[in-house]
């Protein structure tokens, strides 16, 4: 199932790097109805990995097509990702 | 106008350090690429390259001579001295003043020192030192290779470098062909050299997504992108009539150059721009399509590349495609960036003056988007009359040479 709270930041993250308005970007959308080139795509591969701290592999990145694809393939990475360390308290 | 020749040629690079080695590894269809070896590429998510192995400056060198010149620069060096060696030409000769005064010297990088210029980066933002070494600017300038090899031969005529990124040295040795054959020189060194292995720069190419997990597979259904290389080449240009007046043998006969902008895409390449370069090559030349038996590709091995020139070879040659033979050496040697113009004219060179065309190693299987006949794997033994040499940069900045066999008969 599609975390709504990651597609909504995956969008976010396309807004903000294509310089496009949120409300055009749907989770519908195609890059190429976006308007978004390959050297788009990497600037947006590259903010999603910042975003959400994941590396995206290049041959499963050539894959993506369109929105729904992008946010299940950042879901995935995210999901995978080993849980957080908790902090460790200073040694006294 | 008079006639141009190349009569020397020099190399290092991953397939061999000298132009007969590395025709040979091309020849015997030898691919140099390894896992990458001069710097730590644990946290780089490709690990192959082509690079120049067990390189021993003070091979070459005296250590204090070394000390002045980035990676780069010394590559540019070595290759120019094995040129002028082959060519004959003594620019310590009793009456070589005037030809010291007016030899150009114009050379091809993208990077230049820019490894030398990490390094001293590296001290100021990574080990917060407040200074960088005094030779950090000496060592990186673009323009370091052209000036030590005016250096090196006492050369004080036009020199300068080019920076088209993977045109680079195919622009340099297109403007020195036109110099000699213009009368603006009455010889150039020419070529280009280049150092791709340091951590910004390699960290910078796998952003980009365009470099092979595996290895270079050029027109190849299974390529996944380019591999990168370094090293330096260098040719010998000059008047056919200055040349044979010393008893020199040209190796082949340098007769046009073509150039032209996309205007289009950043990085995206477009067929428009390699057809009307490669056509104006031709022109150049004046050469009819028919003539050209053989084009060294710029066949990096990306997706988009190798469909585009494919496009754009069909676009110039129409039904005489497929008599052409076609291939990517830098499935073999890499991409130099700013010196892969120059190793695939050396390639060209000698493809003419051997008759013996070089493969496309590493081909698996035929991409239809790439009907050509790529020479898939072996080296071919053809003589053909006349062959382009082609680079396409990203910026769309397309460069194309011209060389033809030259033939003791036709003085």
């Amino acid at each position: 199932m599609i975390d709504k709270s990651i597609q909504q930041r995956v969008l976010k993250v396309i807004a903000t790097s294509k310089r496009i308005p949120l409300e055009s970007v749907t989770a519908d959308s195609t890059l190429e109805s976006l308007g978004i080139d390959s050297l788009d795509r990497l600037n947006i591969l590259f903010d999603l990995e910042s975003e959400f701290d994941i590396q995206v592999d290049d041959e499963q990145a050539k894959q993506v097509t369109n929105i729904q694809q992008l946010v299940a393939g950042v879901q995935t990475l995210v999901e995978a990702k080993p849980p957080a360390k908790p902090a460790i308290s200073p040694a006294i | 106008m008079p006639r141009v020749v190349v009569t020397g040629t020099g190399v290092i690079a991953a397939p061999g350090n000298t132009a007969a080695a590395f025709w040979q590894s091309l020849v015997a269809g030898a691919s140099a690429i390894r896992e990458i070896r001069s710097v730590d590429i644990t946290d780089i998510r490709f690990k192959n390259g082509a690079e120049v192995r067990d390189y021993n400056p003070d091979a070459y060198f005296d250590p204090a001579a070394s000390a002045l010149m980035d990676r780069f620069a010394q590559f540019a060096v070595i290759a120019a001295r094995e040129a002028v060696t082959q060519s004959g030409i003594d620019f310590n000769g009793p009456k070589s003043s005037a030809l010291r005064e007016t030899t150009a010297v114009i050379t091809g990088s993208s990077y230049g020192g820019r490894a030398a210029e990490e390094a001293g980066y590296f001290e100021l933002f990574g080990n917060h030192r407040t200074r960088v070494h005094p030779l950090t600017i000496p060592l990186s300038m673009s323009n370091a290779g052209a000036s030590h090899i005016c250096m090196q031969f006492g050369i004080e005529g036009p020199a300068y470098t080019v920076s088209t990124a993977c045109s680079s040295s195919t622009h340099a040795i297109g403007q020195a062909f036109h110099m000699v054959r213009s009368g603006a020189a009455p010889l150039a060194i020419a070529g280009g050299s280049e150092v791709t292995f340091f951590i910004g720069g390699l960290k910078a190419w796998e952003a980009m997504r365009v470099v092979a997990k595996d290895t270079c597979r050029p027109f190849s259904l299974e390529r996944s992108g380019l591999i990168l290389g370094e090293g330096g080449a260098m040719l010998v240009l000059e008047p056919l009539s200055s040349a044979l007046a010393r008893g020199a043998r040209p190796l082949a006969e340098i007769v046009g150059f073509g150039m032209s902008a996309d205007a289009s895409h950043i990085t995206q390449p477009i067929a428009t721009g390699p057809s009307r370069a490669m056509r104006l090559a031709l022109a150049d030349a004046g050469l009819a399509p028919e003539q050209i038996g053989y084009i060294n590709a710029h066949g990096t091995a990306t997706e988009a590349n190798d469909r585009i020139e494919t496009a754009a070879i069909r676009a110039v040659f129409g039904p005489h495609t497929d008599r052409l033979a076609v291939s990517s050496t830098k499935s073999m040697h890499g991409h130099a960036l700013g010196a892969t113009g120059a190793l695939e004219a050396v390639a060209s060179v000698l493809a003419l003056h051997h008759g013996v065309l070089p493969p496309t190693a590493n081909f698996l299987s035929p991409d239809p988007a790439c009907a050509l006949d790529v020479i898939p794997n072996h080296a071919r033994a053809l003589q053909v009359e006349a062959c382009l040499s082609n680079s396409f940069a990203f910026g769309g900045l397309n460069a194309v040479l011209a060389f033809k066999t030259w033939h003791p008969s036709q003085k």
